[in-house]
């Protein structure tokens, strides 16, 4: 798993990347109410807005990490966006198949040390 | 509390109609409604019970402090509300001639006259309804202004400590948003905004002070660095109080500018508006703004006209008349000077306010200009105690609740903007109130997570109502 410095994650399975938020970024928002998923087929580009979260606090943009056309949504973050709260490093939002990664992306230790100097 | 239609009982009226003097006139079938429609029936005197036990249980400027950062929720001269009422600005119709309204027109031509000597700019439009209607007109006209020059340029560029209707008004003009980051003091960080500058650049929106409550000194920078692009600037007016009567935005280099006459010229807020968000521009963009403009003519009459690449209407008739009766008074009551006056003392307040907080201030080195930001989030660390909770815990002291959680740049945030109305006992008053509901984050924790306790309605599960919101029945 591979983080960025706007806190999202990227795991790569098989030629597809997963991507969701680190726990640090869903506790930083508190309590998530709606998540504005990506369309089936979008194309995503790196440090972009790929989608939008809205907490009880204020309303953020996902950046992209990884460049592609997403292929698949988590429809259940529709219904139930909590499930960022209770587990955001197991919570996928999107994934795009042959993504080019960003190469300015963190494993855990880096990202826990970056974490430190915020 | 039952709502006025819980209490409706059928056949009940709080009025009765005289008896027709002349024959009844029938609509055809095809004009009439199949089904009564649902009003509620009540009588006077449970009409009148409603509404003062409604007034009775909201919370406004009248009832005490209203700190509630960069809304500007400066008392409203009750000398407004006379001069509103006269008969002579109540009893128009929009549609009447010209000739019978010559008063009232010439009230919107010295207010709209007024603006210009408070703005700098060349001319201005009182159509807007409030401050995102004047951001949405103001933007139609810098995109107009570039259309008509053959240009299609389509980006509109928002610090990211900007006020978030910017972003949504640019949006709703069909442009295309470039955020940039702000430096640690919420200015525009210039290495940025050269990076993004380009010859598709339309324009930058800009508050000034920022949402910090600090006056970006690179302004004339700023300025240069959009203007040398070909781009526009954008004032937002939201925080003007902060420097009306002492710097003007067309001088900061400033081609359009909104104002929120609910705010900064003490016409009523929120549930008792409605806003008005006239809108300045710049001699080269006077032939867009909206119509109808008023004009004096040479014989000292008044009239409309139409400028000659308007962007057309952005309201009904003339905009909220009413609201601008009660702008006008005000500017005439305060004069040049005291309007200079009462900036002085918004910006005194605010830094009297920003040094009895400081330990909690997020920038204890800086003087601000008419509001400043506290950062709970050391009390948040060490006490579980979040902004949330402390501003819920002054509304059980009496204090309206700060801005929280804006600007974004600031954890924990609580911004504060007591206006230049508030006398010292009250901003030391709740400046105390404020430290002791600190001190009891660290003693009573659970009692501000439950806070408020005395209040009409307690806390909200304010998740539940984002999440799941129940709108009707």
């Amino acid at each position: 798993m591979k983080y960025s410095k706007t806190h999202e994650w990227v795991k790569t399975e098989g030629g597809v990347a997963f991507i969701g938020i680190s726990d640090y970024a869903q506790k930083e928002m508190g309590d998530i109410v709606y998540v504005e998923l990506p369309e089936i087929g979008a194309s995503v580009t790196i440090n972009e807005s790929a989608c939008e979260l809205e907490s009880v606090k204020a309303v953020a943009p996902v950046e992209s990490p990884v460049t592609g056309v997403v292929s698949e949504v988590n429809g259940a973050l529709e219904d139930d966006p909590a499930l960022l709260n209770s587990d955001a490093e197991n919570c996928w939002i999107y994934k795009v198949e042959n993504p080019v990664l960003s190469g300015d992306l963190m494993d855990e230790e880096e990202y826990l040390n970056y974490l430190k100097t915020l | 509390m039952k709502t006025v239609f819980e209490l409706s009982k059928e056949g009940r009226s709080a009025y009765q109609v005289p008896s027709l003097a002349v024959a009844e006139y029938k609509l055809g079938e095809e004009f009439l409604t199949q089904a009564p429609a649902e009003l509620p029936e009540v009588d006077e005197v449970t009409l009148v019970r409603h509404y003062t036990e409604l007034s009775n249980n909201a919370y406004g400027v009248d009832n005490g402090f209203y700190p509630l950062g960069s809304c500007t929720m400066k008392y409203n001269p009750k000398v407004n509300e006379i001069t509103a009422s006269l008969n002579g600005f109540t009893n128009l119709h929009p549609l009447q001639k010209k000739r019978d309204i010559q008063g009232s027109l010439e009230l919107m031509y010295r207010l709209q006259e007024s603006l210009k000597a408070i703005t700098g700019m060349a001319g201005v439009s009182l159509q807007p309804a409030a401050g995102a209607h004047g951001e949405y007109t103001g933007l139609k006209i810098i995109k107009k202004y570039h259309r008509l020059r053959g240009d299609n340029r389509n980006k509109i560029i928002v610090p990211d400590s900007a006020h978030g209707t910017n972003p949504a008004s640019s949006t709703l003009c069909g442009m295309q948003i470039v955020n940039i980051p702000s430096t640690a003091d919420g200015l525009v960080d210039i290495e940025a905004l050269k990076a993004v500058c380009d010859e598709n650049t339309a324009g930058l929106m800009l508050t000034n002070p920022n949402t910090l409550g600090i006056f970006d000194k690179n302004i004339l920078e700023i300025s240069k660095i959009v203007h040398d692009v070909g781009g526009l600037l954008y004032y937002d007016g939201a925080n003007l109080n902060a420097v009306m009567g002492v710097a003007r935005p067309a001088d900061m280099g400033f081609d359009v500018v909104h104002l929120n006459l609910h705010k900064t010229f003490a016409t009523p807020h929120g549930g008792g508006g409605p806003g008005s968000g006239p809108v300045g521009v710049c001699e080269k963009l006077v032939e867009y703004l909206p119509n109808p403009v008023v004009v004096k003519d040479k014989s000292g009459s008044y009239s409309f006209t139409e400028p000659e690449n308007s962007i057309g209407q952005v309201k009904a008739f003339y905009g909220n008349f009413n609201v601008l009766v009660k702008a006008y008074t005000y500017i005439l009551v305060l004069g040049k000077e005291g309007i200079r006056n009462g900036t002085e003392m918004a910006v005194l307040n605010a830094n009297y306010l920003k040094k009895l907080l400081e330990k909690y201030d997020y920038k204890k080195d800086q003087p601000c200009m008419h509001e400043f930001v506290l950062s709970m989030k050391k009390v948040h660390d060490e006490t579980g105690v979040s902004a949330l909770d402390v501003a819920k815990a002054m509304i059980d002291g009496g204090i309206h609740p700060p801005t929280m959680y804006f600007p974004n740049i600031v954890a924990e945030a609580l911004m504060f903007e007591p206006t230049e109305t508030e006398s010292k006992e009250t901003l030391e008053w709740a400046a105390n109130l404020i430290l002791s509901i600190i001190d009891e984050a660290y003693t009573n924790p659970e009692k501000l997570h439950n806070a408020p306790a005395k209040a009409y309605i307690e806390r909200p599960d304010e998740v539940k109502a984002a999440r799941d919101p129940k709108v009707s029945e």
